[in-house]
């Protein structure tokens, strides 16, 4: 028997006040590896993440993390070694761009004197390319997409085991969006995270996955390595990869 | 025909609404014992509670003081006027000092503190509700009830005591100014009055319910930011609910506690 997936879904439903978004997801995330999910706008590829969390509550189906459902899970001990971005970027307004990335440290059971958590966050900042300028500015003080990437830099604040990233690119300029695409395959490559990324951005796909999901329909509607995409012969993959507007997923309705 | 059916629905329409608040005085209570089983459980945030005993505090200081400053003085011309109708006036003092401190002062330090700082607490955790701050938090290891909620309910428990003492001194001295100013009354005596007639009774019942008021309009304020609907609309409901139920939980206890102190 191979060892149990780092994480794993298993026919996993979930709906809104009777509307199912989720119906049967099966995923597979082995250790260190990086698994992209895409597919179109609604589709529930956040809902996802979040009933991997326990911040949504699935209605039917197992997540498993370490092949133990969450429900029995130490959800405290995963967390201590998990990032998350957020779609929004979900930084505390109240606190300064630094204290954002720097709140696991002054927080957590060792907070860290107030210097060394400042200069640490710093280092952070510099890796999404963001100066120590930034540092003592409030969230409402920076451009969506400099929130964005002080948003990544709080997720990797600790060297996280198991990172999600919601949309690392989205609202980006392409040349910001490829080194933090680099960034998160050397998250993955050198210090061994386990990553599910969520994107629309095909670059994003190449550079991070080494699997890539589909959703839709609120299925995986199709599920391989990031090699296959564009062999795999799928309609709804290919349309959805080449961006077309004809094809099985309706655009219009 | 039309009638029985009518009936029913009517009926149907009854029990809904009451299994709807019953749910609802189910989750508040379970939100409640929730928060206070944190201040038992580490770890504390003691610079998150500072910061809220300044904000719910000593920021309200000045509304809770003019508050208590105008009713001592309207109280005191009221009851000289109600007094001269059977030659009673020289009941003023005490009288201001009893409706001061075991009834208005708290009651109408609470409802202000309400307005002020119920609906402030429910904005702002309702919008790091929708904005995912609070999940965010979660996945920071951090329990947002630890963080958020206790430290504001705690703070406002702890300070609402000491913003109704004072208001209780304020509002007996807005009295003192219009009974000497402009009723005549001899100074020493009419503090010799209020303070020979003040009974420990009334101040302890005086401070246990501004405590009481205080835990309420911050739970309320936590309560509906935390379950806030989706959007601004959700946020704005929230901070209107919190203001509404804190007052009327506020009126409702006021009524119990006069009660058991009686
Ligand atoms: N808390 C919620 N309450 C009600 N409905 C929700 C909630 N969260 C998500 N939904 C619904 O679930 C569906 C999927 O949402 P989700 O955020 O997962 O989409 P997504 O795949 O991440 O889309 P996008 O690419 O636009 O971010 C949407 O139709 C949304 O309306
Ligand atoms: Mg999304």
């Amino acid at each position: 028997m191979s060892a149990a997936a780092k994480i794993e879904l298993r026919d996993v439903w979930k709906s809104f006040d009777g509307k199912p978004v989720l119906a049967g997801v099966d995923l597979k995330v082995m250790t260190g590896e990086s698994l992209v999910i895409i597919g179109g706008s609604g589709t529930g590829k956040s809902v996802t993440l979040k009933c991997i969390l326990g911040i949504l509550h699935h209605d039917r189906g197992d997540v498993l993390i370490d092949g133990v459902p969450i429900g029995r899970l130490d959800r405290r001990g995963f967390l201590r070694h998990f990032g998350m971005l957020f779609q929004g970027g979900a930084l505390f307004d109240s606190l300064t761009v630094w204290q954002n990335v720097a709140f696991r440290r002054r927080h957590g059971r060792k907070p860290l004197p107030r210097r060394e958590a400042r200069d640490l966050a710093i280092e952070k900042l510099r890796r999404v390319g963001l100066g120590p300028e930034t540092a003592d500015l409030y969230p409402a003080e920076l451009s969506g997409g400099m929130q964005k990437r002080v948003g990544l830099a709080r997720a990797i604040a600790t060297d996280p085991q198991v990172i999600f990233f919601d949309e690392p690119t989205a609202g980006l300029d392409p040349i910001m969006a490829s080194v933090i695409n680099d960034l998160i395959r050397e998250l993955v490559s050198e210090m061994g995270a386990t990553a599910i990324t969520i994107t629309h951005d095909m670059t994003t796909v190449r550079t991070v996955a080494d699997h890539v999901a589909m959703l839709h329909g609120g299925k995986v509607r199709w599920a391989g390595l990031v090699g296959e995409i564009d062999t795999a012969g799928d309609p709804y993959l290919d349309q959805f990869i080449h961006g077309r507007a004809e094809g099985p997923i309706e655009a219009v309705r | 025909m039309f009638l029985p059916r009518f009936l029913a629905l009517f009926l149907a329409s009854i029990g809904r609404s009451a299994i709807g608040l019953l749910r609802g005085a189910g989750r508040l209570t379970l939100f409640a014992l929730e928060t206070v089983s944190h201040l038992f459980r580490p770890p504390w945030y003691p610079v998150e509670i500072g910061q809220q005993l300044l904000r719910i505090g000593y920021f309200s200081l000045p509304v809770v003081g003019l508050t208590a400053l105008f009713t001592g003085g309207a109280l005191a011309l009221q009851i000289y006027a109600g007094g001269a109708r059977f030659n009673a006036e020289t009941v003023v003092p005490s009288i201001v000092a009893i409706g001061i401190v075991r009834e208005l002062g708290p009651v109408l330090g609470g409802l202000m503190v309400a307005g002020r700082v119920s609906s402030s607490i429910a904005a702002e955790i309702g919008t790091m509700r929708v904005t995912e701050q609070i999940d965010a938090l979660t996945t920071l290891s951090t329990n947002p009830m630890k963080y958020l909620v206790l430290p504001r309910v705690l703070a406002a428990t702890l300070t609402m005591p000491l913003l109704v003492a004072i208001s209780d001194v304020v509002g007996v001295f807005g009295g003192f100014l219009v009974g000497v100013e402009r009723l005549g009354f001899n100074p020493a005596a009419y503090i010799r009055n209020t303070v020979d007639f003040l009974e420990p009774s009334d101040i302890i019942s005086s401070l246990v319910k501004a405590a009481v008021f205080g835990f309420v309009l911050a739970l309320m304020g936590c309560f509906h930011g935390y379950h806030s609907g989706r959007g601004a609309q959700g946020v704005g409901q929230a901070t209107t609910n919190a203001v509404v139920s804190a007052s009327i939980l506020i009126l409702a206890a006021n009524y119990l506690l006069t009660e058991a102190f009686f």
